[in-house]
């Protein structure tokens, strides 16, 4: 009986790794500097990750289906710009669908060249990156973008505003991981996504139009990076051109950290907001304990590194493997 | 011979994988100058113990002599260097490299500065090669070779070292009867130098003609050593699958409905040209020919996975177009596909799920699919078909062979197809699982399912089938009913002859 229940106590550390990993760090974070775990610093943090988290649950769809998205940074960044000028040019009520149409399209073309074209995705989305960030400056005429009577709108709502005293960007957060996470575990395109990116082949094999699904998750992946476009242009009012430059990484960092194959067939969206969370507090955390907030970069490299290791030494059972 | 060393001798193998023992105590030796056999059937532990014995894993428990002196296997390179060196089934060259590079990769000789000395490697690699007599050079890029040549570059390859102990996994598979010729050649010459051959095969009549002994492993275990010359296939197959499979000839017991599936003149390009043949409800038919016939690319194109350059597909005496799996699975036509795990299953999927995956679409209830009624499927079908596992959570993975390939049955099958394509049923999987699967193809016939079976097997074709078409090159060559077919009149209508 003690054999099983250490047994099963093993099984669910193996399991949910990550989560226990996640507790183990908040706890010692918060015996150094009791700031850690102030309410207004948690909420402070989750409020922050808001944005990084909308663009991470559409990259679990990505990734979970055999594929990357490294252009969700300099999408966001154009979202920005877009939804800002249109603000005052047709006003929020129109920028807003105006500015979704638009980053949609940019996911339809991506999703379009890596399903229907059978295109590398790194290689297409990489090269989105750049190009997109190309379009970015050609739009903004590489002027900063700012909306021109700051006091006199509503639209600061998305990024600014609080609703039952929680703040709107972690609400929209909350909503969109909770419906997405009923699309990904409960829903056919969910298992098909799954499917695909476990093995496209037996896929195939099984009637699953593989490019429609593979197309699908990059409209996905577009839709919340428009989400995350609105809640940075509402935060701020203005944006510089290069806004989500650097993000994409980050992104790709929450979503392994939180489990996700990079293979794809593997992942939750669960798992993702573990991620993205695990993120936020460790570079708040090391900030506390005052580290320069340019170390993040090096920290965050090192957790992807860390996260992608344990992840492949679980699977392997041994840490040490060299390639033979 | 029994006063000699031998140049190999495996000790109590064991390795045992998460919920498999897949060695089980294995021991056996190889003299000087000996071919050895080792045969099994697939899942037996061959390739796990060839594997041990190449340093790629490490075994639980035994101990591997090499001329009596207890060795540890750390890798492969180690394993060459004292003398073990393996000729692989699938070949691992590099097609962009010389001959001379792929036979020295890792050792190239070397002048000052690390330089390699090109000279010194192409004479060497000649000399090898003029041992071999082969029609090409040090030089020769490999990826210009036939098959059969790069298998040669392969044995170059092992004879760089003074071997101990030669072992050939299947090598054979890709040859023709007179690469085969040169092939025994080399390995008499190697006997003649008191190398120690192990010769893994599952052609008898190749094993019979070059091997001194045979041993036998079943289910990870060893069962025995024979002396060729004193045994016959007849002995050698009971100690391989342990008790006799009924391999009986089929007798039809139930009576055919109308055609199901009629195939007119269908071609697909080169891969095979204008095949005709009609499967009744009610009725098995067996396909069968040799690797490369076109028997599995004819089902792939009646699946929709190709598409025919020409020809008439009808279903219930109605012309159809299919363009894809989709269509195909719409019409009523299911495929259990030749490799499991690569086209049958996402390894990484429960038992469930992948059971489900084709009808997805169908188990909703709203817009999230209904947990109650896959799982109502899966029970069923775990039930119909005697799936082992512990629960539908169960990753597919963490099967076994036979447990796999019935998922995979059981997800077509719960598709209520009107034509049923089951292509090799039972490769892989063992004896038991094997006679299973057979009942369960003569059963669903009876129920009046029409299926069509692909295999390489000539019992298996014979013990499933009510009638037989034979293939060769592309081509359908005869056409066979249970009642008249002759396992010598199928031999020749699948070698064109």
């Amino acid at each position: 009986m003690a054999e099983l229940t250490k047994k099963s106590i093993g099984g669910f550390l193996a399991k949910q790794g990550i989560l226990v990993a996640f507790l183990v760090f908040m706890v010692v974070f918060a015996i150094a500097n009791p700031r850690f775990i102030d309410i207004d610093n948690i909420s402070g943090v989750i409020r922050s990750s808001a944005i990084l988290g909308v663009m991470a649950l559409g990259v679990t769809f990505v990734v979970i289906g055999g594929n990357l998205d490294l252009s969700v940074g300099s999408m966001m960044s154009f979202s920005t710009i877009v939804v800002l000028d249109l603000h005052d040019k047709i006003g929020p009520a129109l920028a807003i669908p105006g500015m979704f149409a638009m980053t949609l399209c940019l996911g339809a073309f991506i999703g379009f060249l890596v399903g229907y074209l059978k295109l590398n995705s790194l290689i297409v989305t990489l090269g989105m990156l750049s190009a997109i960030h190309g379009l970015t400056l050609t739009y903004s005429g590489g002027q900063n973008m700012d909306i021109a009577d700051k006091q006199n709108t509503w639209f600061d709502f998305f990024g600014q505003g609080s609703m039952l005293g929680i703040p709107v960007p972690i609400l929209i957060f909350a909503l969109l991981a909770a419906g997405l996470s009923l699309v990904l575990s409960k829903t056919p395109f969910g298992r098909k996504v799954y499917a695909v990116g476990g093995n496209g082949t037996a896929a195939t094999f099984s009637g699953i139009p593989r490019a429609r699904v593979v197309f699908m998750t990059y409209i996905l992946s577009s839709f919340c990076v428009a989400t995350a476009g609105l809640i940075q242009a509402s935060r701020s009012l203005g944006s510089q051109n290069t806004v989500g430059q650097g993000l994409e990484l980050e992104v790709l960092a929450a979503v392994i950290l939180g489990g996700a194959s990079l293979l794809g067939g593997s992942g939750t969206v669960f798992k993702t907001v573990i991620g993205v969370l695990i993120l936020g507090f460790i570079q708040n955390g090391l900030l506390l304990m005052g580290l320069a907030f340019y170390a993040q970069y090096v920290v965050t490299w090192v957790i992807i590194i860390l996260a992608v290791w344990l992840d492949i030494a679980a699977k392997r059972g041994r840490l040490w493997s060299p390639i033979a | 011979m029994s006063t000699q060393t031998p140049a190999l001798r495996l000790e109590g193998i064991v390795k045992t994988f998460p919920g498999v023992r897949a060695l089980d105590g294995v021991s056996f030796s190889v003299m000087p100058g000996e071919v050895h056999a080792l045969m099994g059937e697939n899942g037996a532990g061959k390739s796990t113990l060839m594997k041990v014995l190449g340093g790629i894993y490490q075994p639980d428990e035994g101990q591997i002599f090499i001329a009596e002196d207890a060795t540890v296997m750390s890798s492969p390179l180690q394993a060459k260097s004292k003398g073990v060196v393996f000729i692989h089934q699938e070949l691992s060259l590099a097609d962009e490299l010389s001959v001379a590079e792929n036979i020295y990769l890792g050792e190239l000789p070397r002048k000052s500065l690390g330089r390699v000395d090109w000279e010194k490697l192409y004479a060497q690699t000649d000399d090898i090669l003029k041992t071999l007599n082969v029609g090409f050079n040090a030089r020769t890029k490999v990826g210009d070779l036939s098959i059969a040549n790069q298998q040669m570059v392969e044995i170059a390859r092992a004879l760089t070292v003074e071997p101990r102990a030669v072992i050939f996994d299947e090598p054979t598979a890709s040859l023709t009867d007179a690469e085969k010729v040169v092939l025994f050649e080399v390995i008499a010459d190697l006997q003649s130098r008191d190398v120690g051959v192990i010769y893994i095969s599952h052609r008898m009549e190749e094993i019979f003609k070059i091997t001194d002994r045979i041993s036998v492993l079943r289910d990870g275990q060893y069962r025995g050593t024979l002396n060729t010359k004193e045994t016959n296939e007849e002995e050698v197959t009971q100690l391989m699958i342990g008790r006799k499979l009924d391999l009986s000839r089929n007798e039809m017991t139930h009576s055919l409905g109308p055609v199901a599936l009629e195939v007119r003149n269908l071609s697909c390009g080169k891969l095979f040209e204008n095949v005709s043949f009609t499967v009744r409800e009610g009725e098995v038919v067996g396909f069968y020919g040799l690797v490369g016939a076109g028997r599995t690319e004819i089902a792939e194109t009646i699946f929709g996975l190709r598409e025919p350059s020409g020809g008439e597909i009808l279903l219930d005496g109605e012309g159809v177009t299919v363009h894809s799996p989709a269509d195909a699975i719409a019409r009523g036509i299911s495929l259990v596909p030749e490799d499991r795990k690569g086209q049958g299953l996402v390894l990484g999927m429960n038992c469930r799920d992948n059971m489900t995956l084709p009808q997805v679409d169908d188990m909703t209830a709203g817009p999230f699919v209904s947990d109650g009624a896959e799982i109502a499927i899966f029970d069923q079908y775990r039930d119909k078909l005697d799936i082992r596992t512990p629960g539908w959570r169960q990753m597919v993975g963490n099967l076994s062979g036979g447990n796999q390939q019935k998922i995979v049955i059981g997800k077509w099958l719960s598709m209520h197809p009107k034509v049923l394509i089951v292509d090799e049923p039972t490769r892989g999987i063992d004896v038991g699982s094997k006679s299973e699967i057979h009942n369960l193809i003569r059963e669903l016939a009876a129920q009046g399912y029409a299926v069509i079976v692909i295999s390489s097997e000539m019992p298996e074709v014979l013990h499933v089938s009510d009638r037989i078409v034979a293939m060769y090159a592309g081509k359908v060559t005869r056409e066979f009913t249970a009642a008249e077919v002759t396992e010598d009149g199928l031999i020749q209508a699948i070698s064109g002859l």
